[in-house]
């Protein structure tokens, strides 16, 4: 058997890494500790606290980021996995102070109260509405079962995406 | 809560990273999609001196390959790849219509088919699937690679064959001829949740209309997939129709012991059981029904 430890670098659990990611569009870089979660790292190193972190082991949805195209619970990704990776998060979605149509859907159908669980689920149904449109109310629910909110309800939510889907816009 | 600390390590190459399972394997865990093992990390449910992350291997390992004899699923391959893929649909529907029900499409886009596998979750979809479509299992290490069927490598909770040294490489399964036809049924309280069951059916069907080949496991009533052997039995040389539906139903709550637990009780896992095989046998008559239309 071959002994393989002489071809390695000497690693230790103190080692940090160096992570390179665009995010929103705009280019970071910051050194982490491995197990720096993606979540921790928007959240402390990048100082973007839109992203919310409930339950931590990817079962509430309010962490949800999208990760080179696809929504991802960044509470179960490390910061060094998305070196390379365009993220973006909640404060991505409005451009030049205009909420996107589905935040605008959001403030209309009253499809939150306290908030908290807000960027999750604007980041997962952002993420759904480009794969494919929603047109009925079990869709919409499908595409909202990912996310838990704990507060307002899903009445408003299920309204929310199928406006946003339609393409109904106004801020009213 | 956050992870404990470990040492990060991530493989370039196959080679680097059995080389990296040789030396640290007995302290090291493999994280692929990590979908299971970041929500143990974070609770600190689990602590490994050593992370292996496979994740940048290369791209050869996250693309299913469709091929005349055998379909592959390397090591990297998303479960949400293979569940919107149209030729998995058409060749494989009861993996397609198992993905849908892992968790939620959030976590598929980052969960990876083999992971699942090698995570072994008694109540995981993928592991009962697998076993009905004969795959086979190919495990990689310094050592060399070998190959092992579904039986030899689910071995108890969370437990499989793999060695502290070894990779799941890849799952491959026969390409199925076109009289086969397949189902996968589960039931859980809340959508994307772990199932109180599941069931996986295949079967094949000749030009009469009659079972020649029949495989059927459950999910989240054993330590590992369980193949339903009586009901095989009872359905093979049989046809799919409705005087068969009470015996198969009884011989499948016959053949399984579940454990209650806070979300049902051993006795509603076990009448479960029963319907949910008679769903999906009721299903895979209604394909081929279809087919012959």
């Amino acid at each position: 058997m071959r002994d393989h430890a002489t071809e390695f670098p000497t690693r230790t659990q103190d080692e940090t890494h160096t992570v390179g990611c665009t995010v929103n569009g705009r280019e970071y870089e910051a050194v982490v500790d491995p197990r720096m979660t993606l979540a921790d790292f928007l959240r402390e190193k990048l100082r973007l606290t839109g992203t919310h972190l409930g339950c931590e082991h990817g079962v509430c949805g309010a962490c949800t980021v999208i990760v080179d195209g696809a929504a991802t619970r960044s509470c179960l990704m490390l910061a060094v996995q998305a070196d390379g990776a365009q993220v973006e998060t909640v404060e991505g979605l409005a451009e030049d102070g205009e909420l996107s149509p589905l935040q605008c859907a959001f403030k209309r159908n009253h499809a939150l109260q306290c908030g908290f669980c807000t960027p999750g689920f604007l980041m997962s149904v952002t993420a759904a509405l480009r794969e494919e449109s929603v047109t009925t109310e079990e869709q919409a629910r499908e595409v909202l079962s990912g996310n838990i909110c704990r507060c307002t309800g899903y009445t408003g939510l299920v309204k929310s995406v199928l406006e946003a889907s339609a393409g109904k816009e106004g801020n009213a | 809560m956050k992870p404990g600390r470990f040492t990060y390590h991530s493989p370039r190459s196959l080679d680097e990273a059995l080389a990296a399972l040789q030396v640290y394997g007995d302290d090291a865990k493999v994280l692929a999609g990590g979908q299971s093992l970041m929500p143990m990390l974070n609770f600190r449910l689990a602590r490994f001196e050593h992370l292996v992350d496979v994740n940048r291997l290369g791209a050869e390992y996250a693309e299913p390959t469709f091929g005349d004899t055998r379909i592959t699923i390397p090591l990297l391959v998303r479960q949400r790849r293979v569940e919107r893929s149209e030729e998995a649909a058409r060749l494989l529907p009861v993996l397609t219509e198992a993905l849908a029900q892992v968790a939620h499409p959030q976590i598929r886009n980052r969960g990876t088919i083999c992971g699942s596998l090698a995570h072994a979750d008694p109540a995981a979809e993928l592991p009962s699937v697998l076993s009905v479509l004969d795959a086979t299992f190919t495990i990689a290490s310094s050592r060399g690679v070998r190959e092992v069927p579904a039986e030899e490598f689910f071995l108890f909770h969370l437990t499989t064959s793999l060695e502290p040294d070894e990779l799941l490489l890849q799952v491959s399964v026969p390409r199925p001829p076109v009289n086969q036809f397949s189902s996968f049924r589960e039931f859980a309280t809340r959508r994307g949740d772990f199932a109180l069951a599941g069931v996986a059916a295949v079967c094949e069907v000749d030009a009469a209309g009659v079972v020649t080949t029949c495989r059927v496991a459950a999910a989240g009533v054993a330590p590992t997939p369980h193949r339903l052997t009586d009901v095989e039995a009872l359905v093979t040389g049989a046809s799919l129709n409705e005087d068969l539906w009470p015996d198969v139903e009884a011989a499948a709550r016959a053949q399984v012991d579940p454990t209650g637990d806070i979300h049902a009780s051993a006795e509603y896992r076990s009448r479960l059981t029963g319907v949910l095989v008679k769903r999906a046998l009721a299903d895979i008559r209604g394909k081929l029904e279809a087919s012959r239309a």
